[in-house]
């Protein structure tokens, strides 16, 4: 069954042109500027820009490592197979108040519904993934669709970016321009000379002009693959659209230009460090932590990730390390 | 308009941001800079940066010719600074355990295909295909980021490369 086989619940559309949607005890609703989101015990209200930026982050990334926070109240936890709505269950005042609440769903269902508000809430000419200054308005009332921006396919290379068979390289003739942070990457390609019959497996391609040309901010795809380790690079500007708590531990490595991260505990949301990550660096994010990053410039920045099927398990079992390395 | 210069560091310049520690011990971020590593490393030596249960990311100061090598698994080489060639060989005999993990040395010259050969500048990645031989090439000091398990030549000196207080 595919999500866009599950039922969802969609209300009326109100008088701004939106659908409201229910997801258990949970609605959804959006006027010209906000999202509305309620539950049996409470009620939120989010910049529905912001809103639909880590909306687009959840469904695209199908609920990432660990906690996508969409700000300091509403966000998911991926048990991997199943996720978890919360409102303020990560917020200690919301916590200390008994406010907090969470409800837990078969994650096609939760999907189908994030992926429905996402088609029905976004309008023309707003893309969710672009930087602030490369796209028109999330706000107003409703005027039509983008769904060929949220519906974007996922770069998950099988062995490396370039390799025949494998994902294809970025160029103006694939829509992938340079983006105007990058005009003055170069855009060289490696010199590669395979003897009769190795054409397939003598291959490199040049990554920073790859990463040049991303028309998404703030996406991790995969590029390279040994086993279970995987490179997943990314272009960031501005700020990421989402807190994500790690359920494991998650690297960075700084390819280019500066980016600062606010480290905050991921229970309370307490604030624990500022990282300043510039060319060259390499940091890792503990697994009990949350994070959010700021990037003044458009930055080049490689996440690698640790996509072992065997996590989750260790993970649920309270067996995953918190910290990368001890000494 | 406005233009932009995009920052990419090097061997010859670099800039180390850093943990600025609110309430936590730095030595969680295991913060280092490769091009620091790599101003203090042997030619060729694999010194760890990364490392996620097995699987490490090393930095390795591309210098002359290295030995040849091999990994049962493919790995991937990304140039970060300086011109590196790769030089590909189909070995006539299996050269690693199937079943090990991370690189390992070859010793000698191995007898086999020559399959081809990369010229890698900044930025750019090479693949190091399983099971395969390959050596690297460097006339100027160069950094290369490799994307592999830990091995048997793996460096580790957290102390030595990582932020402590």
């Amino acid at each position: 069954m595919t999500t866009t086989d599950i039922p969802v619940e969609i209300g009326e559309r109100n008088e701004h042109g939106y659908s409201t949607f229910r997801l258990g005890g949970f609605s959804f609703g959006r006027d010209e500027h906000f999202a509305h989101i309620e539950w049996p015990t409470g009620r939120h209200v989010m910049s529905v820009e912001a809103f639909l930026k880590a909306l687009m982050r959840d469904v695209a990334w199908n609920f990432f490592y660990g906690i996508v926070n969409f700000d300091s109240v509403i966000g998911t936890m991926n048990h991997y197979g199943n996720v978890d709505l919360f409102a303020g269950r990560y917020n200690d005042a919301y916590r200390k108040a008994e406010l907090d609440h969470q409800e837990n769903f078969d994650a096609d269902q939760i999907m189908a519904t994030f992926k429905a508000m996402l088609a029905d809430w976004t309008n023309d000419g707003f893309d969710p993934f672009a930087a602030p200054q490369e796209t028109g308005s999330a706000f107003g009332e409703k005027r039509g669709d983008n769904l060929a921006a949220v519906t974007r396919t996922r770069v998950t290379a099988q062995r490396m970016v370039g390799v025949p068979g494998d994902e294809p390289l970025r160029s103006d003739e694939t829509g992938h321009p340079i983006n105007r942070m990058f005009a003055d990457v170069a855009q060289d390609e490696p010199k590669v000379e395979p003897e009769a019959g190795y054409e397939g497996e003598v291959a490199a391609f040049n990554l920073y002009a790859y990463l040049s040309r991303s028309d998404v901010t703030w996406n991790p795809s995969v590029v390279s693959v040994c086993k279970e380790s995987l490179y997943c690079p990314t272009t960031e500007e501005f700020i990421l659209p989402i807190i994500h708590g790690n359920d494991r531990v998650e690297w960075f490595v700084q390819l280019s230009d500066e980016i600062h991260w606010k480290v905050e505990d991921r229970e309370t949301g307490a604030p624990r460090a500022n990282v300043v990550m510039k060319s060259g660096d390499v940091a890792a994010m503990p697994a009990d932590i949350r994070h959010q990053g700021y990037s003044p410039k458009r930055a080049m920045l490689l996440v690698w990730e640790n996509g072992s099927p065997a996590l989750p398990d260790l993970i649920a079992e309270g067996k995953a390390p918190k910290t990368a390395v001890e000494f | 308009m406005a233009t932009y210069t995009t920052a990419f560091a090097s061997l010859a310049r670099y800039d180390k941001g850093g943990v600025e520690v609110i309430n936590d011990d730095p030595k969680n971020y295991v913060f280092s800079n490769m091009f620091d590593v790599a101003s203090a490393a042997r030619p060729w030596e694999k010194v760890a940066v990364a490392k996620n249960m097995q699987y490490v990311l090393e930095v390795i100061r591309a210098e002359g010719t290295s030995e040849w090598r091999a990994a049962p698994h493919d790995e991937l080489a990304l140039v970060v600074d300086g011109e590196v060639v790769v030089e590909l060989l189909d070995p006539a005999e299996p050269q690693v355990d199937p079943g090990a993990q991370g690189s390992v040395t070859v010793a000698g010259e191995p007898a086999g295909t020559p399959m081809g050969r990369i010229t890698a500048g900044r930025g750019h990645m090479a693949l190091l295909p399983a099971g395969r031989c390959y050596r690297f090439r460097a006339e100027q000091p160069g950094v290369i980021l490799l994307q592999t398990i830990d091995g048997p030549d793996t460096v580790y000196r957290w102390a030595d490369i990582c932020q402590t207080a």
